[in-house]
């Protein structure tokens, strides 16, 4: 009788990294279908052609980089960054944007860097900043809601869409227009409540844009779903919420026409609630304690902001988790939880400067 | 004065480059004295980082005059009993980018090694005790040799000079004392440098 | 109700013990061979004091205790030392070491023992050579020996005994079991303890709320007794030291620190029944509950099992199916160790033999990259980032590993077991500290030879520097003797000059200092020159040591400079007695001159 010798401990969740990575594409639903609804069939087209494409870069690296492929695209790693990159996208964008956008994430964000685990920046917003500054005007179109459509104009269908998205061919009038954020970069004039009046976008919404505040909702319900299957902790999505509230509160000035916005607003419009919970939460690029992890989070929800109210940008959910993956490991050094019987906490680089 | 410069754009641009320039070069020059590191001198550094076995194999006589030699910016793969880590470990130091152990002066060993003197074969020559670079040789003229085990460093310094051939360099036998954890196999790293190809089993 | 204190971090297994308390504890056939290990616990292996041949009854000691640190094994059977040799021993590397073979004569025969009744009325010094004897090392994991725990000397004074009853790994009830059936006993285990630990004012058994039957069992023999029970939620790994101590006090144990620093001792609630067996019943630590479990054993059970009895013993009177069993462990599934063979034997630590299926447990899948996801954080009880540690560790940077406080980490397991990239994180850790440890110890070693080497290198310079200064010293005398020869002799005798004075001397007082220099063809000039030539290398030589060490005043070990120091002094005696030469040559050949002169 001879037994295998293996370490301690021999027993396992049930958690695997395949799973969580399901899960999270999962969680995107919501966010989906309420794009879907609000902003017709672009952004499942592009999820489809940005997996599709990010599946295919994928295993051509690892093959290149002779890993057992079937081993490594099991782990749903770039399906999920593809997910995440396909929906921040915007719909009816045309098809090489989102190609160029996932290669970019998936083979020089990603696997250059030393694949999954390695990847300093999270690779979607990588893959999406590249894309906004290449290419601003693509990105910068975006669908008009469902509900402002003009009368007699509807988004286009399935094959329709694929049409725009492949062939250029481009859709009828008044399907594409302004996005929350972009009105109150460019209507500098006026005060807030002009803004809500003049603009059926506020006017016929609930509080934050008609469409966008169904869109953040979804990503909201996913997102808390996470959270209590234990995916991720509350700390980064509450510390960037709650500064993007705080700040939006300190600067709202009761709506002048200098106000950059309600907290409201800002928090169910743009990509604030799929950044928090799905782009934020990326486990590799972000800080490591809970501690860090709430540093880490306000200092992307003040980053939005500074950037929403005071930038060129509209919107800054991807340059802010930018920005904050740069800072990641310098919050990691000073936020080392104490360790049982230690009385100080530590920091990581503490030995070396000795 | 200001007017004048005002109007020339190049001055100004002149002025403030060069007025910046010794701004910030009077900083530097200050924080460089003020925040200035008072550490061990390089040689002691990197002395510490060699292994002391005084082997010679570098080609330098004994572990200190290499790290000085490291130190007038010499060659720094030359030590095989340290062997890669230590290699390493200097090249981290100094900041260099780490090279290869050359060959040249000898192969890292797998298993670290003690001498041995075949008690019954020693003709008590003393040689071996003149050769040992750190005194782990007992013994004296006509009387038998012995080494002393825990000192001694397995440089291997006293196996050439013996006239009778009676030194062996034993490995040392790593009990269940010494054991500890085996690293775990890498099944799946990910380092792009990493080109081993992996296992068929996946 | 006392108020316990939550720990962080920790898990929740599947907790598996219900299969092997159905039944009381049972006893085994006696094996007819057992395999006695020398090294049951921490410290050093004990040491044979029987031979091959010789027949041993039950209880007899076999092997002493070598040093401090160390206890004595005892035949567990009467029967026959049939060999004394390195045999697989219960040790996570696989290894061989000693163990002394008995083939047992089924007579089960004790040795005269003596009971100890009275124990209330024995000193505490009494009652710890007596668990010494016994060969008692902490039963519920590292083995540490009692005797030594429970003498934290005078320094330290005990106010807090914790009897540690959690067993928190999932599958053992070996504990539970024992305190089921005899919780009368432990309890007077306890009472001695205390009496030993000079009666501390808190006695707190600190329990996992999923034994409710073994809390019950205690509560009646605990009553008006000053002992607590403390019942609290269960969670892996409540049982640790150091998260025991905090559940029942709320207190940290400082890092690198024992309970008794804190006033504290901690005891395994298995131990304090073989100090009762001991002390009130003469016995010394033979056997132990073990609890055999597991779906590729039929039948899963607790049994009072013979130290040294052979794994293979258990598994084959529990209806063991090796086909089924995915690997085959000793200890829980959380922090016990494979075994390679089913004939290692049961040691004083095994609490546990668990062969599970494969659907329980099954084959390690490959690990995946880390995503950095933080359960492992969340979950270890130490506070310590796992994740971090992992990366540090793969790059084997020693300094970050440290400042992440590696060397709290108890290697529970909570972390590798939420891992959902399956890395075998604790084995990294382990890996680490070996590793670690081995650099430190290799330092000390290098450092040592070192010093040597300096040491040798300084010794022979000072030889060479010896060499040189009376090599110059010598020259240069004969030099100046030359010189004042010449000039001497030229003008009184152009022939030999040092014929001259040897040859006109007469007188006998200087007769033998006369022959000396006649033999030696030495003139009294040069007799002074050779004279003034010592004095000049002594000097040169006192002047060398004292710059020495006055340089050396620094840098060196005691040791060198004492050395020196005596350099030093010899040189200076050398000087003094040249000098002495010198003026006495002098006064011998002013006598000589004037007598000349007369």
């Amino acid at each position: 009788m001879a037994f295998k010798q293996i370490t301690s401990p021999h027993a396992h969740a049930a958690q695997n990294t395949s799973r969580v990575m399901q899960l999270v594409i999962w969680a995107t639903v919501p966010g989906l279908i309420a794009l879907s609804i609000n902003f017709g069939w672009g952004s499942l087209i592009n999820v489809i052609l940005a997996v599709v494409t990010a599946l295919a870069c994928e295993a051509t690296i690892i093959k290149l980089r002779k890993r057992p492929v079937a081993f490594y695209l099991g782990d749903y790693s770039a399906a999920l960054t593809a997910v995440l990159l396909g929906l921040a996208l915007p719909p009816l964008a045309p098809w090489w944007v989102v190609v160029i956008g996932s290669m970019f994430s998936i083979v020089i964000a990603k696997h250059l860097y030393g694949g999954l685990g390695y990847n300093p920046f999270n690779p979607a917003m990588v893959g999406y900043v590249v894309l906004l500054i290449s290419f601003p005007i693509p990105m910068t179109i975006w669908v008009t809601p469902l509900a402002l459509l003009p009368e007699g104009v509807s988004h286009p269908g399935l094959a329709e869409s694929l049409s725009i998205v492949f062939s250029g061919y481009s859709p009828a009038d008044g399907v594409t227009g302004a996005t929350p954020l972009d009105l109150f970069k460019h209507s500098s004039g006026l005060v807030v409540e002009q803004i809500y009046q003049n603009n059926p976008l506020f006017s016929q919404g609930m509080f934050a844009g008609v469409g966008w505040e169904w869109v953040n909702l979804g990503f909201l319900v996913g997102g808390i779903g996470l959270i209590a299957a234990r995916i991720f902790t509350w700390h980064g999505p509450v510390a960037m919420l709650g500064a993007m509230t705080l700040m939006s509160l300190i600067f709202w000035d009761g709506g002048s026409s200098n106000s950059p916005g309600s907290p409201l607003m800002h928090l169910f419009s743009g990509a604030t609630m799929m950044g928090a919970f799905f782009i934020l939460t990326d486990p590799v690029s972000s800080a490591v304690s809970n501690r860090g992890r709430l540093i880490y989070g306000a200092l992307i929800g003040v980053l939005v902001y500074l950037i929403r109210a005071w930038g060129n940008y509209p919107d800054a959910v991807a340059f802010a988790i930018l920005l904050a993956n740069f800072a990641a490991p310098f919050i990691d050094n000073y936020t080392l939880p104490r360790t049982y019987g230690h009385t100080d906490r530590r920091r990581a680089t503490e030995k070396e400067e000795d | 004065m200001i007017e004048t410069i005002a109007q020339q754009p190049m001055l100004a641009a002149l002025i403030a480059m060069v007025g910046l320039g010794l701004l910030f070069g009077a900083l530097l020059g200050y924080a460089a004295e003020k925040f200035k590191v008072q550490g061990d001198p390089i040689v002691e550094q990197i002395d510490a980082l060699l292994p002391q076995t005084q082997c010679g194999q570098c080609g330098h006589p004994g572990c200190r005059p290499y790290a000085e030699s490291i130190g007038k910016g010499g060659e720094i793969n030359k030590c095989p009993p340290g062997g890669q880590a230590t290699i390493n470990a200097i090249a981290s130091l100094l900041d260099v980018p780490a090279p290869e152990l050359d060959a040249e002066h000898g192969e890292e060993a797998d298993v670290k090694t003690v001498a041995y003197i075949r008690e019954d074969e020693c003709i008590g020559c003393t040689k071996c005790i003149q050769a040992c670079p750190v005194d782990a040789i007992l013994g004296a003229a006509k009387l038998m040799h012995t080494v002393i085990m825990s000192e001694c460093t397995g440089c291997d310094l006293c196996v050439e000079p013996c006239p009778v051939d009676c030194i062996d360099m034993l490995p040392i036998e790593d009990g269940i004392k010494q054991w500890h954890w085996p690293a775990p196999l890498k099944v799946a790293d990910l380092i792009a440098t990493d080109r081993t190809p992996q296992e068929a089993s996946l | 109700m006392t108020k316990t204190w939550v720990t962080p971090g920790g898990v929740h297994p599947p907790e598996n013990k219900h299969q092997s308390v159905t039944m009381p504890i049972g006893h085994l056939p006696i094996p007819e061979k057992l395999l006695v290990q020398l090294s049951q616990h921490i410290g050093a292996p004990a040491k044979p004091c029987v031979t091959i041949g010789q027949i041993v009854l039950k209880g007899q000691k076999i092997a002493e205790a070598v040093g401090a640190v160390s206890v004595p094994m005892h035949a567990p059977t009467s029967g026959t030392i049939s060999a004394i040799e390195d045999r697989p021993i219960a040790h996570s590397s696989g290894m061989s070491g000693p163990c002394i073979e008995i083939t047992t004569d089924g007579q089960d025969l004790w040795i005269d023992h003596d009971p100890l009744t009275d124990y209330e009325n024995a000193s505490p010094e009494a009652l710890l050579q007596i668990i010494s004897e016994a060969g008692i090392a902490g039963m519920g994991g590292a083995g540490f020996p009692s005797a030594i725990k429970l003498n934290p000397g005078s320094r330290r004074p005990i106010n807090t005994l914790i009897i540690n009853a959690t067993e928190c790994e999932p599958y053992i009830t070996a504990d539970d079991s024992a305190i089921r059936e005899r919780s009368a006993e432990i309890v007077e285990g306890i009472h001695i303890l205390s009496r030993i630990l000079g009666n501390p004012s808190k006695i707190l058994i600190g329990i996992e709320d999923n034994k409710p039957e073994a809390i019950e069992a205690l509560k009646p023999h605990v009553a008006d007794t000053g002992i607590s029970v403390v019942s609290f939620p269960t969670k892996y790994p409540s049982g640790g030291e150091k998260q025991l101590i905090y559940i029942l006090t709320g207190q940290e144990l400082p890092s690198a620190t024992l309970p008794a620093d804190a006033g504290m001792v901690c005891v395994n609630i298995g131990t304090t029944y073989a100090v009762k067996r001991a002390v009130v019943n003469g016995e010394p630590l033979i056997s132990r509950v073990t609890t055999v479990t597991g779906d590729a054993c039929g039948m899963n059970r607790n049994y009072e099992t013979l130290i040294g009895t052979p794994v293979r013993h258990l598994l084959e009177h529990n209806e063991f199916n090796s086909d089924a069993c995915s690997r085959l462990i000793m200890g829980g599934p959380m922090m016990g160790f494979s075994l390679s063979s089913a004939n290692v034997p049961i040691v004083k630590t095994t609490n546990c033999i668990l062969a599970p299926s494969y659907s329980e447990i099954p084959d390690d899948e490959p690990a995946q990259p880390c995503i950095r996801c933080g359960l492992c954080a969340e979950a270890c009880p130490a506070s310590l980032l796992p994740q971090q540690l992992y990366w540090y560790a793969q790059a084997n940077d020693h300094d970050r590993l440290e400042a992440h406080n590696l060397f709290d980490c108890i290697e529970c397991g909570a972390c590798s077991y939420v891992c959902p990239s399956n890395i075998p994180l604790v084995q990294h850790y382990r890996h680490s500290k070996g590793d670690i440890v081995k650099v430190r110890q290799e330092k000390v070693v290098s450092d040592h030879a070192r010093s040597r080497f300096e040491f040798r290198k300084q010794r022979m310079e000072l030889a060479e520097q010896e060499k040189e200064a009376k090599r110059i010293a010598r020259r240069e005398a004969s030099e100046k003797a030359k010189a004042s020869a010449g000039k001497k002799t030229a003008p009184v005798d152009a022939s030999n000059g040092s014929a001259a004075p040897a040859s006109s001397s007469a007188a006998d007082i200087i007769a033998a200092a006369q022959a000396r220099a006649v033999s030696k063809q030495v003139s009294p000039e040069q007799q002074q020159a050779k004279f003034e030539r010592s004095i000049a290398g002594a000097e040169m030589r006192v002047q060398m040591a004292a710059e020495k060490l006055a340089e050396a005043d620094a840098s060196l070990t005691q040791e060198q400079k004492n050395t020196l120091d005596a350099a030093l002094e010899g040189a200076q005696q050398k000087l003094d007695q040249a000098q002495r030469r010198l003026e006495e040559h002098l006064e011998q050949h002013k006598e000589l001159n004037e007598e000349q002169v007369k």
